[in-house]
Order: C-alpha cells, then sequence, then structure tokens
C-alpha cells in the first residue's frame, strides 16, 4: 500500500538510494547482521487496523477493532464509530509529538539558566538575539547584565510549560488575521504541558466524544509545539550557543576515519552535543588521543543533534535516520553517544558485532547493554570528556578485519536561520526580506517549499527527499529543509551553492547565482521547522504577500515521515494554515469523515489541509499546484520563464 | 455429514494475523491465549499470511484429495482420514524425511521451531469433535476464512458470476 512503485530501482536502491548505505547494506548481509529492513520485511504483511487506525485499546472492556466491512462490528464496545476512535489515536499521538519538543525545550531552557549562573560550562553566545527576545517577552534590559536578562528569560521559559492561566508568549508572533481564526475555532495554545496533558484527558474512554471537536483539540495540541515547545527550544539554543549562520561541513559514511578515533552524536539535544564539540578540542583530550595511537578525535553526527552541531561549529554528519545502524555497521566507530528520541533500540545488540560502546546520557532514555554515563547540565563539560576519554580508551579494541567505511562524502553548506537566510537576498546591508518577496511578485521565484521529516523502510531511503526536491527546484520553488530531509538531500551535494546550475529553474538559478546560496536551504534541526513559521511571519510582514499564512505562495512536505513528532509538526503546519503533503498516510484511513476533514473540508476553516501522496514526484505537483492558486489568488505576475 | 473445506475471499485479509495466533493456541496444551505464551515449548501456527503484490492471503493445508504429502511419505505417516476429510499426520510413525515438505505444491508443511518434527494444518480436527470451527476461521475478524460446503461456497461464486454476466448482456442491450 506503501511501497513507492518505481519499476526502475534495483533491489538494493529500493532500501536506499544512497550508495553508501547500498555497501554498507550488502556486507551486512554477507555477515549476517540484521538491519531495520530485515526487520521491515519479516512484518510483512503489515495490520490493516493499525494501519487505518481501526484498533482501539484505550480501556479494558477492550480491545476492539472495527471492521471495514459493512457485516462486521462498526462500533467499539464503548459506542465509538470508526470517526471517533480513528481521532482519538491520532490526537494521542499529536500529544507525544508535542511532548517530544517540549522536553527537548526544557533542557534548554535549563541550560540558559545554568548559562547565566556560569555553570555547566555552557553560555550565552549571541547576546543579540538575547536582547531582541527580552524586548519581546517584556523584560528590562537597561542597565542589566546579560547573565540576569538570560536568567529571567529562562524562568519565564520555564513558565510556559506549567503556567495555569493565559496563552502562550510567542502568539504575539502571529499575525492577526491568523490570530482571529484561531480565537474563533479555540485553538490558541495555553501552557504546552497543560495541552498534553489536558488532550490525553480528552482522548480517554467517554470524554470527548466528538471527532471534530477532538481534531481541534489535537491541532491546539500541536501548535503548542510549534509555536512553543519547538520556538522556545530553537530560541534559547541561538542564544545559548550562537545563532546558525553559512558553513561549509561534509555528509555521510565517509566522514569517518580511519585512523582517528571516531565518536558519532546521535539524538536530539545540543545541551549534549555541543559539549562535545568543546570538549573533542581540548588539547588535553587530544593528546590522550594522540597517545592511544591515534591521529585525533573525530566527532561526526547522525540525526537532528548533526544539524544542530553541523549549524553552529561545521562538525560533520555520518547520515540520518537509517544510517544509525549502517553507521555502527562500518565497524570504525569507538563510541556512539546518544540521548533521546529517534534512538532505535536494535543498536545495543548490533554494536556487539563490534567494539562499538553505544552510551547512553539520559534517564530519560536508557537501553540494555548500553553503557550509561548520566548527563548533568550542572557538570556538562566534564562529563563530555569523561564521554571522550572511554571513546579513546577503545581505539585500540578497534578490529581492521572487521572495519568497512564507504568512501562517500560530500560538501554542503548549511547554517541558515530566520535572521540570516533571506536577508541575503538583500546583501549584508540592506538585511531585508524585500528581495525575497520581490522575486515572488515579479515571477523569478514561484514560492517556497518545506520538505522535512524522517527516513522510513517503507519508502527508499532518502528517495522522497531527492525527487521531491529535484521537481519542486525545477519549477522555481526554493526550497528550504530541516532534520533527516536536509542531510538526505545534502549527501547528493544539493546544498552546495553549485547544485543550483545543475537542478533549479532559470528564476531561482538566477537568484542563487547572484546571491551565491544553494537552492535548498538547511534551516536545522527538526525543532527548527519553527524557522520556517518565523520566517513566514518576517515574508508576511515585508508585504504584498498577503496578510495570513494562508495566503503565501508556499507549502510543506514530509515525505518520508514515520515519527510522532512528525504527526504533531504535520498538524501545527496546517493549523497555521499551510498546505501538507504527507508521503505515507496517516493512521486515519478507516474513517472517510476524518479523512474526508483533514485533507478538504478544514481548508475553509483554517486555511490548510493534508495531501497523503507516496509518489515524491506526483506530491511536488501538487504542492506546485497549490503555490500556482496562491499566486492566482494574490494576481502575482505570471512566471518570468515559462 | 457434507463435506466442509476452509475458504478465503483474499480481498476482505486485513493482515492482522490473529489466524495465526489463534492457530498456535489452539494446538498448544493449555488452548488457552496467556498460559499458552508461558509454555515449556510455546505452540506454533500451522497458517500463516502471505503478502503477495497488493494482497494478502491466509495460506495453510488444502487437505489435498489426491494429497502428494500422502502418497509419497514412506512410512505411512501422513494420512488422509477419508474423502473431503482432513490429512494428518500421525507424529510417532513419522520419520522427519522431509518428503512431505518437498513435494506440498503450497509450501506449508513446515519443520517445527526446533527442526525436527513435521508439522501442518490439522483442520481443528479437536474442535471440529467438540463441534468448534476450526480456530483460524472462528477469531478471523472480517470474516475473510470461512469453513463451508464446497457446493455452498461454489453455489455463491456462480451467483456472483452471473450477476457479471446479466450486467454485461444488460449494458450491451442498451447500446
Amino acid at each position: 500500500m506503501l511501497e513507492t512503485k518505481d519499476k526502475n530501482l534495483s533491489k538494493l536502491a529500493k532500501k536506499s538510494v544512497d550508495p553508501a548505505a547500498q555497501e554498507i547494506l550488502k556486507h551486512a548481509e554477507a555477515e549476517g547482521i540484521s538491519t531495520v529492513w530485515d526487520r521491515f520485511k519479516a512484518m510483512q504483511p503489515q495490520c490493516g487496523f493499525g494501519l487505518s487506525g481501526l484498533c482501539c485499546r484505550i480501556c479494558h472492556m477492550g480491545p476492539c477493532r472495527i471492521s471495514p466491512f459493512a457485516d462486521g462490528p462498526q462500533r467499539g464496545i464503548c459506542g465509538a464509530d470508526a470517526d471517533l476512535m480513528v481521532t482519538r489515536n491520532l490526537t494521542r499521538q499529536i500529544a507525544v509529538g508535542t511532548s517530544a519538543h517540549g522536553d527537548h525545550a526544557r533542557s534548554v531552557a535549563h541550560a540558559l539558566i545554568l548559562a547565566a549562573e556560569g555553570k555547566g560550562g555552557y553560555q550565552i553566545a549571541d547576546e543579540v538575539k538575547l536582547h531582541k527576545l527580552a524586548s519581546e517577552w517584556g523584560i528590562k534590559t537597561d542597565g542589566r547584565k546579560k547573565e540576569e536578562i538570560a536568567k529571567e528569560i529562562g524562568h519565564l521559559a520555564l513558565e510556559e510549560f506549567g503556567k495555569q492561566e493565559g496563552t502562550l508568549r510567542f502568539i504575539n508572533r502571529v499575525p492577526k488575521k491568523r490570530r482571529e481564526i484561531w480565537e474563533k475555532y479555540g485553538l490558541i495554545p495555553r501552557a504546552i504541558d497543560l495541552e498534553v496533558s489536558q488532550t490525553l484527558n480528552r482522548t480517554t474512554i467517554g470524554v470527548d466524544n466528538d471527532y471534530k471537536n477532538l481534531i481541534f483539540a489535537g491541532i491546539r495540541t500541536a501548535l503548542a509545539n510549534g509555536w512553543g515547545g519547538s520556538m522556545i527550544a530553537t530560541e534559547l539554543q541561538d542564544i545559548i550557543f550562537g545563532r546558525p549562520r553559512p558553513i561549509r561541513s561534509q555528509v555521510n559514511l565517509g566522514v569517518l576515519k580511519e585512523d582517528e578515533v571516531n565518536v558519532l552524536v546521535h539524538g536530539h539535544e545540543p545541551v549534549l552535543s555541543a559539549m562535545l564539540v568543546k570538549a573533542s578540542r581540548d588539547p588535553e583530550i587530544l593528546a590522550k588521543a594522540k597517545a592511544s595511537g591515534a591521529g585525533g578525535i573525530n566527532l561526526a553526527g547522525i540525526c537532528c543533534t548533526a544539524n544542530e552541531i553541523m549549524m553552529r561549529y561545521g562538525i560533520p554528519i555520518a547520515g540520518n535516520y537509517l544510517h544509525q545502524e549502517l553507521a555502527l555497521i562500518t565497524g570504525a566507530v569507538e563510541a556512539m553517544i546518544v540521548d533521546v528520541q529517534c534512538v532505535i533500540p536494535s543498536l545495543t545488540d548490533l554494536a556487539n558485532c563490534f567494539h562499538t560502546e553505544i552510551i547512553t546520557t539520559s534517564p530519560k532514555g536508557k537501553s540494555i547493554g548500553s553503557v550509561y554515563i548520566e548527563f548533568h547540565e550542572e557538570n556538562a563539560l566534564q562529563i563530555a570528556k569523561e564521554i571522550l576519554m572511554r571513546a579513546i580508551k577503545n581505539y585500540p579494541n578497534r578490529q581492521r578485519n572487521k572495519v568497512d567505511i564507504p568512501k562517500e562524502k560530500m560538501d554542503l553548506v548549511g547554517g541558515f536561520s530566520t535572521e540570516e537566510v533571506f536577508t541575503f537576498l538583500g546583501g549584508k546591508y540592506r538585511a531585508t526580506y524585500r528581495p525575497l518577496n520581490d522575486a515572488i511578485i515579479n515571477g523569478r521565484l514561484r514560492g517556497v517549499a518545506a520538505i522535512v521529516g524522517c527516513n522510513n523502510p517503507h519508502f527508499p531511503q532518502d528517495y522522497g527527499h531527492l525527487e521531491m526536491a529535484k521537481a519542486l527546484l525545477k519549477n522555481d520553488v526554493l526550497v528550504v529543509e530541516t532534520g533527516c530531509s536536509a542531510i538526505a538531500c545534502a549527501k547528493y551535494g544539493m546544498l552546495k551553492p553549485e547544485a543550483a546550475y545543475e537542478y533549479a529553474g532559470r528564476g531561482l538559478r538566477e537568484i542563487c547565482e547572484a546571491v551565491g546560496i544553494p537552492p535548498i536551504l538547511h534551516l536545522g534541526a527538526c525543532v527548527d521547522i519553527s524557522r520556517i513559521l518565523t520566517a513566514c511571519v518576517e515574508v508576511i510582514k515585508e508585504g504584498g504577500l498577503g496578510v495570513d499564512f494562508s495566503d503565501l505562495p508556499v507549502a510543506g512536505a514530509a515525505p518520508e515521515w514515520m515519527s510522532e513528532k512528525a504527526i504533531t509538526i504535520a498538524h501545527y503546519v496546517i493549523g497555521t494554515g499551510i498546505y501538507t503533503v504527507l508521503g505515507g498516510p496517516l493512521s486515519i484511513l478507516g474513517s472517510k469523515n476524518v479523512t474526508n476533514f483533514l485533507c478538504n473540508e478544514i481548508e475553509e476553516l483554517l486555511g490548510g489541509k493534508f495531501a497523503f501522496e507516496p509518489d515524491p514526484v506526483k506530491g511536488a505537483e501538487l504542492m506546485i499546484n497549490h503555490i500556482n492558486k496562491k499566486r492566482a489568488a494574490l494576481k502575482l505576475r505570471p512566471m518570468m520563464y515559462q | 455429514m457434507k463435506k466442509k473445506a476452509i475458504v478465503a475471499d483474499i480481498e476482505r485479509c486485513m493482515a492482522c494475523k490473529t489466524c495465526e495466533i489463534m492457530c498456535a493456541v489452539a494446538h498448544s496444551n493449555s488452548k488457552e491465549l496467556f498460559s499458552s505464551m508461558l509454555e515449556d515449548q510455546p505452540p506454533e501456527k500451522r497458517i500463516s499470511v502471505e503478502k503477495a503484490e497488493n494482497f494478502t492471503v491466509p495460506l495453510q493445508c488444502r487437505h489435498c484429495e489426491d494429497a502428494p504429502c500422502v502418497s509419497i511419505c514412506p512410512t505411512k505417516a501422513m494420512i488422509k482420514l477419508g474423502p473431503g476429510q482432513a490429512v494428518i499426520l500421525e507424529k510417532e510413525k513419522c520419520i522427519g524425511c522431509k518428503m512431505c515438505i518437498l513435494v506440498c505444491p503450497f509450501g506449508v508443511i513446515k519443520l517445527d521451531r526446533e527442526g525436527k518434527a513435521i508439522i501442518k494444518c490439522d483442520l481443528c480436527i479437536e474442535r471440529l469433535k467438540e463441534g468448534k470451527l476450526p480456530a483460524c476461521v472462528s477469531s478471523c475478524p472480517t470474516k475473510t476464512l470461512e469453513f463451508k460446503e464446497i457446493e455452498e461456497f461454489t453455489k455463491n461464486v456462480k451467483e456472483k458470476a452471473l450477476e457479471k454476466i446479466i450486467s454485461a448482456f444488460q449494458d450491451r442491450k442498451k447500446k
């Protein structure tokens, strides 16, 4: 049902189109090492009740399943019909996604307070952003030290999770028209934890039995992520670690080194990974690495934490979500240090085939068979050094006959942000969104599309991201990416400025040439999708492209999504009024009403809606059609080069 | 007694694999879901849900009338209980030569988890004696699997075929 039906792909390419992944998969097969793709195959066929959302395990009168055929049960024991059953399941997933990014943001707020207190090795790297946020939140700055201001911001940020009254502070960033829409449908998010816990209550047996009412609760909970948890994480991370600026780096398994201590950091929170960067540059640690016979320490990342440290320090990226097992199978990794989210349970067993140590660091995310070194923000740098020492000690244990490092690595430019990305279009001394808006108004640029999200063995790894990006670029759509999507396109050289010559349509190419930017802009980790929201706000403020998100010639997509976080993100994006294409469908197809509501009717109410399209090229066509529709409604000029 | 067979309407299969679980339970010592999971020798399924193109198909022994597994068995361990009845394996006679596995045209005879004994669907003969349906049939939530008389099955197929013929005929007449 979900697989990409591209007949031209080889058997191996149907698993991953990345040659580095293919090399390691051949190696794994020869050695009898099982990977996510083997387990995926063993799981076929997958249960249709689960896929369609028609399975409910919420109360113990059940479990219940609703039959997709008229001659079977059409209601659960409690009386829930298909509409309610799929919606309860969906809203629970949204609440989980919001809690994931919220928890991430909470750690960052703690780290900011520590930075203010001079503890843990954290600093306040971006005073400009600190002052900007202070004035936005009404914090007095005159005559105060940056530490005092940071401390107050940190505490106010923590209040955003648990306050029992009022709405989220970042709602003030939302344009007036959108706020009115949210007010009308009761969508203005209150405290982050409050939204999560109330939504969970509403999905328990016998509370919210109106599926549309429950979907709106889900969307409000999702907005508490986009305009809450994720945005707090992005803003405070920028203050502590510095706002990303365009930076060169490299990506793919070829960044691992034969003659250095390879340390991978995998997970999501830069409060850990940024400290590992700092520790890996410590002269004492480097001397220890040399003493162990290695040429040095080679730190590289997997998943979003990789994006965080690539964007700020240029640390290379070893790969995206489905590269986590493959990186270990190279046999060249001394330690993989993990925190939370997307760290799959198979890693510890896999590491047992090699000398590799999996080092878990979070009391929230332990793994049987791992080495556990608890990370505390208070002693961050010290712990980071301890972890690196362990990796260095493990270097002599590397079994050279088991090492297979693919040669593939690619240059990339990343590190764009709301503050810097589009102002490039105006040049350093004319920092303004005007040139971007003008380019769209004049028809040089058709619009902007965001491609985000994960890898998923339902699809060939990276294929969806690549093919969708190619189709959009060709049609003069500027592409912005985050997370595993950005890593996917980076691996194939699409994040190099010269990629404009190969992939961009004429209008987009002219812009990339004039400014020297890649046709795909890497905006960071998955929490940094909040940067896309704030960039849209700036475009609206600049004028000429409407007064609301739903007026803009923009669209979003997650062609290979798999995580509950992606479900939440998808809902805050449509809740913000932006059309979104998902590769695999949400588990709602068991209800015609809910599917129709989220894929059609909701556009009338909120301006955004979903489309489910497994073919990435067709998905890109849907996005382009949507962008064209918005261009026509704004009466923009015809495209310059058609 | 009229002879019945397990038939599958593959358009209805949701791949939930309840049939697989309940088959294993029916062949456990306790015959009960949670206790069977704790048995020293966890029970094994005799049916499997397979994927082919866009369909999922529950597959098990067809209890062939002229069964190759029965013909080839050198110790007469594999026997047909009678016309229209089950093909079953008498364990004590089986020497584990695996010839039945080699000749089965559906690939539904297999070795057990330890690779020592042959196992296959026995049409739940014990359950049938108690007046129950085969476990896969009674547990199927979408009625993909049914235990039907062959005449009843063919009658339904004929009715569906006739509907198609008649509507095609009427369409042509309209033109």
